[in-house]
C-alpha cells in the first residue's frame, strides 16, 4: 500500500487546483439530460486536452497527452475535479466505450482515424446493440450485414438507441455469418449515421425527454475496413466495450462527485428551520452513503492498481457495475429528498439549454434507474458474477431457436 | 502509487491462514469455544511461532515494528477461522496505548512482554467507546475505582488497561492484585468472552505521557475498531465461501442449488458487497498512520459499514445453507456470532456514524 504524493504528485495536485480556480467557471454543469456537447462543453474539452487532463494516457498519435499510465495522478486528477463539481470532459459512448476498445483490440488505423475527433468531441458515437427482440440476450441480434461489392450491406432495427438522433458514428453489433452459430455468427461494425438507408426515429423516455431512439436500417452501405477485428468476433469486441460501458456506469468518481454534492445541499438546505444536515433521519442516510462511496473508490484504486500490473482482476471488476449504479441511485434519491416538495417542479428545457438544479437531479434520479436496466440489467450483471465471477452452473437452457441470416 | 498488499502482508495472510488451517479445525474451535475463554493455550503458542504477537511492538522492543495495516491483515485471518484467541485489545490496542501514553520506562517494561507472548492485556474504556454497559472509572491517586463491563480480550489476561475519561490510561494486573475483580462471562460468541472489571482502590500504574491524551486515546480506540472491521471482513469471506461451495454441491431438484437464480443472485449481492468492503478495511488501516481527521472518519466508517454489510452478509449465506445452516452441527454459527459481536464492540454501526458526523464538523 503506497498512497503517498512524490513531490510530481503533490506537483500535479496544485496545478490541478490552480487550473480549477483559474478555468472551473468555463466548465459545462455535469448531470443532467444527455445532448450533444455544445461549444461550451467543447471548449472545455479542448482545454482539458491541451492541459492533460483528459486523455492523459492516450498515444500522442491518436491525439492523447501520452504519458504513461500513473494510476495516483488518475485518481488526484479524478478526485479534484469531483470535488470541486467541476466537469471532468466529456464522458459518452464513444469516448469512454468505442476509444478504449479500439485501444485493446482495433488496428492502428483505426486508432489514427477515430481516437482524435472523438476525444475532442467531434464524433458523437452511438451504440448499436439492443434490438427489438434482445435486450438483455443480445447474441441473438438479427440485424444483418451481408458483404456485396466490397461492402457491407446492413438491414435490421435497433432500440434504445441513445444520441441516435445527433450521433455521426455507430458501432453496432449484427450478423455477418449466417452459418454460424449465434455467438459466432456477430460482426463489429463502425457506421456513419449519414449514410443513406439509416432512420432515426426518437423515443421518449419517463424524463420527458427523447434520449433514445429506434434505428432503422434499409440496405445501408459501409465499407468493409470498418469492421473491428474480423467477421464472426463482433461478440467478443462487443465483450470488450461492455466491459468499458460497466466501468463507466459504475464508476467511483461519479459517486465522489455526488456525494460531494449532497453534503453541500444537505449543509444549506433547510427544512423548518433546521439544516438538512442536522436531522437526525437524513444525516443517518447520508453517512451510510458516505461508507459505501468510500469502499467503492478504494475498490476502484484496487481495481486499477491490478489492472496498471496487468492482473485479471475477476469477479472484482465484475461487481463494479452493481454496485455502482445502485448507489448511485441511492444518492439522487437522497438528494430529491433534500430537494423535496420544492424540488417537484419540473419543466426540463431539452437540448437546447440548462435545467435549473432540481429538474437537473430528478433528471439524473430517474436516469440512474436508465443505468441500472442499460448497459446489462442487475440481474444479467448478477447472472454474470455468479455465472463468470464464482463459476456456478448456468441457467438450465431450453434449446435456443434457430437464428436467421 | 499502489493500493494492495504487498508481498509480506500476502505471505503474512498466507502463513497464518495455513496454521489455522491446520490446527484450527472445526472439532478443535468447538472445543475450545466450549469454555468461551477465548484462549487456548496451545493455539497461543502456536501464535507465537507465528510471530504475530509483535505485531505491533516496535523492534527496539523485540517485536516486528509492523504497520496497522499487517494488524488489520492478521485480523482478518483470525476472523476467517473464528480463532478464539485474544488479538485487538492484547496485540494492538494494548501496545499502542504503550508506545502512545507510556513513558520509556512503562515501554521497556511492558512491551518487549507483550512481543513475546508472556502477557495478554484486556483493554476498556469507562466512556467513548460508544458500547452500552457500565464505564465509569475513577483515579485517586494512583488508585482506580470503577466497574468497567464489554471490556475485551479479558478471557485468561494476566492485565489489563483502562482509559479514563480523560484519555489517561491505567495499567493494573489481573489476579492477585487488591481491589481488582475480574468476571469473565461467556459471550453470544464462544469464541471471544465478555469481561467484566470492579474495581475499588486498586493499585494501577497511569500511562499518561501523551502530549494529547484525548487524542491518543482515540486513535487507540479507532485502531480497535478497524481490528473489529477487519476481523468482520474475514468472517464474512469465510460464510460467503462456505456458502458458495455449499451451493455447488447441495442438489435439489436434480440440480445443484446454485443453478438456481434466486441462489444464485444471493451469492452475487454478497460478493458484491464484499469486495468493497476490504478495500475500506484496507484503506481504513493505512489511514491510521495519516492526517486525523481522515483517519477517524475512514475508521469509523470501516467500523460501521462492516457492522452492516457482515450483518447482512451473515444472514444471507446461513440461509443459503438452508436448515444446515441453522444447525450447530455445521458450525456456520460462530461466524455468525463472530460477525455479532464485531458489531457490538467499541460503538456500533449507528454510534460510529454519528463520530463521524462530528469527525467532520457536519454537526458538533
Ligand atoms: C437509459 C437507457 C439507455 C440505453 N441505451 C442503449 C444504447 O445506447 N444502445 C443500446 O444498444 N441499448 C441501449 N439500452 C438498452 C439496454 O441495453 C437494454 O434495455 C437492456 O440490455 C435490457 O434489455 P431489454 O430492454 O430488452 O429488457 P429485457 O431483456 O426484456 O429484460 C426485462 C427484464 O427481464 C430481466 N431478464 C432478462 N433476461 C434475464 C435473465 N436471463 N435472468 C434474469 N433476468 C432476466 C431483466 O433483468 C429485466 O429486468 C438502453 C437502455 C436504457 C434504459
Amino acid at each position: 500500500m503506497d498512497l503517498r504524493y512524490s513531490s510530481r504528485h503533490r506537483a500535479l495536485q496544485e496545478d490541478a487546483r490552480s487550473f480549477i480556480k483559474e478555468y472551473g467557471h468555463l466548465s459545462p454543469k455535469t448531470g443532467g439530460g444527455r445532448k450533444r456537447p455544445d461549444a461550451r462543453a467543447l471548449d472545455w474539452q479542448e482545454l482539458l486536452l491541451e492541459r492533460g487532463y483528459f486523455a492523459r494516457n492516450i498515444p500522442r498519435e491518436y491525439g492523447g497527452f501520452g504519458l504513461p499510465v500513473d494510476i495516483m495522478e488518475l485518481a488526484i486528477i479524478a478526485e479534484e475535479f469531483s470535488i470541486a463539481g467541476v466537469s471532468p470532459g466529456i464522458m459518452n459512448q464513444g469516448i469512454s466505450m468505442l476509444v478504449p476498445t479500439l485501444l485493446e483490440v482495433g488496428t492502428k488505423e483505426q486508432c489514427i482515424r477515430w481516437i482524435g475527433p472523438t476525444i475532442r468531441g467531434d464524433i458523437i458515437w452511438c451504440q448499436g446493440y439492443s434490438e427489438p427482440g434482445s435486450g438483455s440476450d443480445l447474441a441473438a441480434a438479427k440485424t444483418s450485414a451481408r458483404v456485396e461489392d466490397g461492402q457491407f450491406i446492413v438491414n435490421g432495427q435497433k432500440i434504445w438507441t441513445s444520441s441516435a438522433h445527433y450521433a455521426d458514428m455507430m458501432f453496432l453489433l449484427c450478423r455477418t455469418e449466417s452459418d454460424k452459430s449465434k455467438h459466432d455468427g456477430l460482426s463489429y461494425l463502425l457506421v456513419p449515421m449519414n449514410a443513406p438507408g439509416i432512420e432515426v426515429r426518437p423515443l421518449v423516455t419517463m424524463t420527458g425527454r427523447a434520449e433514445f431512439n429506434e434505428t432503422f436500417f434499409t440496405d445501408v452501405r459501409v465499407p468493409t475496413d470498418q469492421i473491428v477485428m474480423g467477421r464472426g468476433d463482433g461478440w467478443h469486441v462487443a465483450n470488450v466495450t461492455l466491459k468499458y460501458e460497466r466501468m463507466l456506469l459504475g464508476d467511483a468518481n461519479k459517486l465522489t462527485y455526488r456525494l460531494a454534492r449532497a453534503v453541500e445541499l444537505m449543509k444549506k438546505t433547510m427544512l423548518a428551520g433546521r439544516r438538512f444536515i442536522d436531522i437526525p433521519e437524513y444525516r443517518e442516510r447520508l453517512l451510510k452513503l458516505q461508507g459505501e462511496v468510500m469502499a467503492s473508490k478504494y475498490h476502484g484504486l484496487r481495481l486499477m492498481t491490478e489492472q496498471a500490473k496487468g492482473e485479471d482482476s475477476g469477479v472484482k471488476r465484475l461487481i463494479v457495475k452493481l454496485n455502482g449504479t445502485m448507489i448511485a441511485y441511492r444518492l439522487s434519491s437522497l438528494v430529491v429528498d433534500v430537494l423535496g416538495a420544492a424540488g417537484l417542479a419540473y419543466e426540463p428545457v431539452g437540448e437546447a439549454s440548462e435545467d435549473d438544479e432540481a429538474t437537473t437531479w430528478q433528471i439524473d434520479n430517474m436516469y440512474d434507474i436508465g443505468l441500472i436496466i442499460g448497459g446489462g440489467s442487475s440481474n444479467i450483471q448478477k447472472n454474470i458474477i455468479g455465472e463468470r465471477g464464482l463459476g456456478l452452473p448456468r441457467e438450465p437452457k431450453s434449446v435456443p431457436p434457430a437464428v436467421r441470416g | 502509487m499502489e493500493f494492495g498488499l504487498s508481498e509480506e502482508q500476502l505471505m503474512l495472510t498466507e502463513s497464518l491462514r495455513g496454521f489455522l488451517d491446520e490446527r484450527l479445525p472445526m472439532n478443535k474451535l468447538r472445543e475450545i469455544a466450549e469454555g468461551g475463554l477465548g484462549f487456548d493455550g496451545e493455539l497461543w503458542s502456536g501464535l507465537t511461532e507465528q510471530g504475530i504477537m509483535g505485531i505491533m511492538v516496535p523492534e527496539d522492543f523485540g517485536g516486528l515494528g509492523l504497520s496497522l495495516l499487517d494488524a488489520a491483515v492478521a485480523a482478518e485471518a483470525l476472523g476467517y477461522h473464528a480463532a478464539p484467541t485474544p488479538f485487538a485489545a492484547a496485540l494492538v490496542m494494548a501496545p499502542l496505548t504503550l508506545i502512545a501514553s507510556g513513558d520509556r520506562a512503562q515501554q521497556k517494561a511492558w512491551l518487549p512482554r507483550i512481543a513475546s507472548g508472556e502477557v495478554r492485556i484486556g483493554v476498556g474504556f469507562a466512556g467513548m467507546s460508544g458500547q452500552t454497559g457500565e464505564a465509569v472509572a475513577r483515579l485517586d491517586g494512583n488508585k482506580l475505582s470503577g466497574c468497567i463491563t464489554g471490556v475485551l480480550d479479558g478471557g485468561d489476561a494476566t492485565h489489563f488497561i483502562v482509559y479514563l475519561g480523560d484519555g489517561r490510561a491505567a495499567l493494573f494486573a489481573a489476579v492477585e492484585e487488591p481491589g481488582v475483580s475480574v468476571s469473565t462471562h461467556r459471550s453470544l460468541d464462544r469464541t471471544r468472552p465478555v469481561t467484566a472489571l470492579v474495581l475499588h482502590d486498586a493499585r494501577a500504574a497511569i500511562l499518561g505521557a501523551a502530549n494529547d491524551p484525548k487524542a491518543a486515546a482515540t486513535a487507540v480506540l479507532d485502531a480497535g475498531r478497524v481490528m473489529l472491521a477487519g476481523d468482520t471482513l474475514g468472517a464474512a469471506q469465510s460464510m460467503f465461501d462456505k456458502a458458495l461451495l455449499y451451493s455447488k454441491e447441495r442438489v435439489q431438484f436434480n440440480r445443484v442449488i446454485g443453478s438456481f437464480q434466486a441462489v444464485k443472485h444471493t451469492l452475487a449481492d454478497i460478493i458484491t458487497m464484499l469486495e468493497p468492503c476490504r478495500s475500506l478495511v484496507w484503506y481504513a488501516a493505512h489511514a491510521q498512520d495519516g492526517p486525523a481527521e481522515e483517519a477517524r472518519v475512514a475508521a469509523l466508517q470501516a467500523k460501521a459499514h462492516l457492522g452492516d454489510a457482515g450483518r447482512e452478509i451473515a444472514r444471507l449465506a446461513t440461509e443459503v445453507h438452508g436448515g444446515m445452516g441453522f444447525t450447530d452441527l455445521l458450525g456456520l454459527h460462530y461466524w455468525f456470532k463472530r460477525i455479532a459481536f464485531n458489531r457490538q464492540l467499541l460503538g456500533a454501526p449507528e454510534r460510529c456514524r454519528h463520530e463521524a458526523a462530528v469527525a467532520q464538523e457536519w454537526v458538533s
